[in-house]
């Protein structure tokens, strides 16, 4: 087997360096109905070869999302990654290292995760960030919590502008913390309606913009309607790249920000792994979950980084610590920082411009067709339309034009009554030509 | 010899042997690297982006004016940033990484390459059903082999790490419980030597966390478990084999006497990779478990995550598992999102989408590689391993159990320090000047000084030779008196120890553009 380094004559004389006969002394202490002497009804190993044969085949029954006229987004987006970025994540030294507990031989971790952090607080405007977590929807779910310790209260208004996904992630993890969640009724323009829903008793606000139909809010008055009833303004992002174009979540006076970082750096990956962003002012900070990296000196001086602020941490405080979270999205926040170093400022900006632009071509083609209502007025990249008829069976037989025409809001939330709402988006890797075949797709399927 | 050296040979120089320091702060190939925010230019990028068509923008006051603060660099630039910090990481590529219970074995490269096919690599999570059947059937499949390989009928794969699949095991029982008229149950019994987050999760899904005596071999006290066992008790959590690296010999009386008090056993699969073939934790009346993809099955660990967490539910648990999970049906693979409809039970959604679909496909690539007899050797491998280090150590260190074979895991405490002035922490440091990974220290608690080593059944005789002969050296340096070797430890690594103190004390989280004289100018708004 060509990943076991052992010879059988390695085998014989490690056995009886330890003393015992054979390997199944080893293995005494495993209770006599529980030794499973046979082989397991699973087949023998394969070469590489054959194993690659396998994969490639089940690989072949999907259409990757490149393979022609695409328009899904719903909190995965479709965007270039340079070359660069995934030859670095493959580098031994980043890709089959862990956590870095050693600091002295983990700077190349270690200051990746302060570039990171670096950069999330800029891109949603607030002082701090941690290191990750496992995704946008599980951040969201850990900013609810926060803000429980920090306000010591139990209520989350869940704006109905917020992912049905992301909504129903934090129902089940804060809910089962003990948190009462008020889940709204999801609505293309949601959020003025959290204003009547914060009281003395709300602990937070969670409102997403882009919302999950695309419509882009000024937070600004719920973020001071919140803090006028003592509560925190959680503000979630789907589309990390719209931070290249809107105004952050810190100028419009969120507490905490969250958001999907797989936009920067990352591929689909079916739905993952991605890398959860999360950033919050600098007061809060000894509530954070997850990992925190921080700048120290070395023994001679100079500087150095290392995880820092453990004490809110499971394997110091166990029961007692700030959430149960242990390992993070380490490579993907790599791979996220590699490409938005290569972006720079100039390059987000033209990018998010140029998503921008695509998804207003979108918009003017779609419009053209008869019997399509476009129900995003202000938008980044995604907006919603209203169809005649049921989406998902029109985005359904528009595969068979070869278009994979947007995400029904239908798969999102069976129950909304909006089984005729489609979300579609656009990015930069979105042609002309596609836009034509989309259009051309949609018309005569919705009349 | 290089072609530049022709005729002038280099040959070593006693002179420049020690003490040497050059005058930049380089260290020949270990170069001093600033952060992106020094080297970066503020109207620099590393991209070439066509022009956007339609300039204009409905957005006004939304759009961003300020500048961001994103230093750009070009891509030669960014690759040698990168590539520099890469050397100054330790890894599983460049020599053992021995620590305990993290299971840092061989990353097979093949993986890396079928997870990136398009088919895979590109797919997105909510594309038409009828356009992935090739990834939902892989999901299936990798089920097939976990359900399979444990022993249990049911699986849930959505949990993202370790601690997310604990969280999934703990509101599948807290649902069932609840389903059952027992919702009043509130004490979960966890072991003193258990892993962190166990007590966190049981703490997070509200619980009270009582903890279980250990026996003086290592093992959960049963006297003391069958005492706490009260109907007031939801679960227990017990990690097997556990943290000390043995297996827990009354394992399957532990099971039946939690069902028998009414309350469901959680295994903490952390350290599956030391039976995996051989013993099913289905066969030791395991009712939930999360299995770390990044352990047992090689998923590369990436510097801390990305992980994956999927658990495997008895049939007690089986109806409560959270969506979404794949089905076959006649007309191909069916991805169940929605737990209303198709089961009332289930108690909700882990994650935005369907789990580490990356990592699964990482995985599916070394469970076929290795096959059921490769897999067998594995745990057989690992265990044999461990055993040798603990072997070849046992002269000079102290085990903590010295009686009996441990499993993937050999482990020691600090008693063969007394009286050097060296601590477990000086010891792992000096291990570092050494070429090695130290190993997980002070971990599990129950052991004094606790030194955890985990060689895995990926390192060649020839490795574990030499890293006990350099444990070995270092253990007789101890204790011959040679402390500074220890106190001052690490001399060779790219850094000293660092401040650990001040980092906490005064929290600088993000680099500020005070911290240089360069700040970001600001950019014409678009």
């Amino acid at each position: 087997m060509r990943y076991l380094p052992l010879t059988p004559t390695d085998r014989a004389e490690m056995l009886a360096t330890i003393g015992v006969g054979t390997i199944d002394d080893l293995f005494s202490d495993v209770p006599e109905a529980a030794r499973r002497a046979a082989l397991f009804d699973l087949p023998l190993h394969a070469g590489e070869l054959e194993v690659e044969r396998e994969l490639a085949g089940l690989a072949a029954m999907n259409r990757p999302a490149g393979a022609g006229p695409f328009f899904c987004g719903a909190g995965a987006y479709r965007h270039h990654v340079p070359a660069t970025v995934d030859h670095i994540i493959q580098r031994s030294e980043f890709l089959t290292s862990y956590t870095p507990y050693q600091p002295e031989i983990a700077q190349g971790t270690l200051q990746v995760l302060f570039e990171f952090q670096t950069q999330v607080a800029a891109l949603t405007g607030l002082d701090v960030a941690n290191a990750s977590m496992y995704d946008g929807s599980t951040a969201c779910a850990e900013a609810v919590m926060m803000s429980q310790r920090v306000t010591r209260r139990k209520k989350a208004v869940l704006s109905g502008g917020l992912h049905p996904h992301y909504a129903a992630t934090t129902q089940t993890i804060a809910h089962a913390e003990g948190m009462d969640i008020v889940r709204q009724a999801a609505a293309i323009d949601a959020e003025a309606a959290v204003l009547d829903a914060i009281d003395a008793e709300t602990a937070c606000v969670v409102v997403q913009t882009p919302n999950v139909f695309g419509v882009v809010t000024d937070v600004t008055k719920i973020a001071e309607a919140a803090h006028a009833a003592g509560a925190l303004l959680i503000v979630v992002t789907t589309e990390a790249v719209s931070y290249g174009l809107l105004k952050s979540p810190g100028e419009m006076g969120a507490d905490i920000a969250v958001a999907e970082g797989q936009s920067i750096g990352n591929g689909l990956n079916f739905g993952g792994p991605y890398v959860g962003l999360f950033a919050c002012r600098e007061k809060l900070v000894r509530q954070m979950p997850g990992r925190l990296c921080g700048e120290t000196v070395d023994a001679e001086g100079r500087r150095g980084f290392v995880l820092t602020l453990s004490t809110r941490e499971q394997h110091i405080r166990r029961e007692k610590a700030t959430s149960n979270i242990c390992t993070n999205s380490g490579l993907c926040a790599l791979a996220f920082t590699i490409h938005l170093s290569l972006l720079g400022e100039r390059g987000l900006r033209e990018l998010a411009a140029l998503n921008h632009s695509k998804a207003r071509e979108l918009r003017d083609a779609l419009a053209a067709v008869p019997g399509v209502e476009v129900l995003t007025s202000r938008f980044f990249n995604e907006f919603a339309i209203r169809l005649k008829g049921d989406a998902a069976s029109v985005v359904e037989t528009m595969l068979a034009d070869g278009v994979v025409g947007g995400v029904p809001f239908s798969r999102l939330d069976p129950h909304a009554g909006m089984d005729d709402v489609l979300l579609v988006t656009a990015t930069e890797t979105t042609t002309s030509e596609h836009i034509q075949a989309f259009a051309s797709a949609l018309a005569g399927r919705t009349a | 010899m290089t072609m530049q050296n022709v005729g002038r040979p280099t040959r070593p120089h006693a002179a420049s042997q020690s003490g040497h320091t050059s005058l930049t702060g380089g260290r020949g190939l270990l170069q001093d690297e600033a952060l992106i925010f020094e080297l970066g230019g503020w109207d620099k990028t590393g991209v070439d982006l066509a022009s956007a068509d339609h300039d204009a923008s409905d957005l006004g006051d939304l759009v961003r004016a300020a500048p961001i603060g994103l230093p750009g660099l070009s891509e030669p630039e960014a690759m040698r940033h990168y590539v520099r910090l890469s050397q100054k990481n330790h890894a599983i590529d460049l020599a053992l990484y021995p620590l305990g219970s993290c299971t840092m074995k061989h990353n097979p490269r093949l993986n890396e390459k079928v997870a990136r096919l398009a088919g895979f690599g590109d797919l997105h999570p909510m594309a038409p059903q009828s356009t992935v059947q090739g990834a939902l059937a892989l999901m299936d499949r990798l089920a097939h082999w976990l359900k399979t390989l444990t022993g249990m009928p049911a699986i849930a794969l959505s949990p993202k790490a370790g601690a997310h699949g604990e969280l999934c095991g703990l509101l599948a029982i807290r649902a069932a419980h609840e389903a059952n008229g027992q919702g009043h149950r509130r004490t979960v019994l966890v072991p003193t030597s258990a892993h962190g987050t166990n007590p966190a999760t049981a703490a997070f899904v509200g619980y009270s966390v009582v903890e279980i005596a250990q026996t003086d071999d290592g093992r959960v006290d049963i006297v003391d478990l069958a005492a706490k066992l009260s109907p007031d008790v939801a679960a227990i959590m017990v990690t097997n084999p556990n943290t000390c690296g043995l297996f827990e010999r009354d394992v399957i009386e532990i099971g039946r006497l939690t069902h028998e008090a009414g309350a469901y056993f959680y295994c903490d699969g952390a350290n599956f990779n030391a039976i995996v073939g051989r013993v099913r934790p289905g066969d030791l009346g395991v009712d939930a478990m999360h299995i770390n993809l990044h352990k047992t099955f090689s998923t590369p660990h990436g510097g801390g995550g990305p992980g994956a967490g999927p658990v495997v539910l008895s049939a007690a648990l089986a109806p409560f598992a959270p969506a979404p999970w794949v089905v076959a049906g006649e007309g191909g693979f069916k991805l169940v999102e929605e737990t209303i409809e198709e089961a009332a039970q289930g108690f909700g959604r882990m994650s935005a989408f369907h789990g580490q679909m990356g990592m699964f496909v990482r995985a599916y690539a070394y469970m076929l590689s290795h096959g059921a007899d490769g897999l067998r050797q594995v745990a057989e491998d690992a265990v044999l391993n461990a055993n040798y280090v603990k072997a070849k150590l046992s002269p000079v260190m102290t085990a903590a159990f010295p009686d009996g074979p441990c499993m993937h895991e050999a482990l020691f405490d600090d008693a063969w320090l007394e009286g050097t002035d060296i601590t477990t922490l000086d010891f792992a440091k000096a291990m570092i000047d050494e070429g090695f990974h130290p190993m997980t220290m002070y971990f599990p608690l129950v052991v004094h000084g606790a030194m955890l080593i985990e060689p895995t059944e990926t390192e060649p005789k020839q490795e574990l030779d030499r890293f006990c002969e350099a444990l070995t050296a270092l253990a007789l340096a101890a204790k011959g008196g040679d402390v500074d070797r220890f106190k001052g430890a690490p001399y060779l690594a790219p850094l000293r120890r660092l401040d650990e103190t001040q980092a906490a004390r005064k929290p600088r989280l993000t680099w500020r553009p005070e911290d240089k004289s360069v700040s970001p100018a600001p950019l014409a708004a678009e």
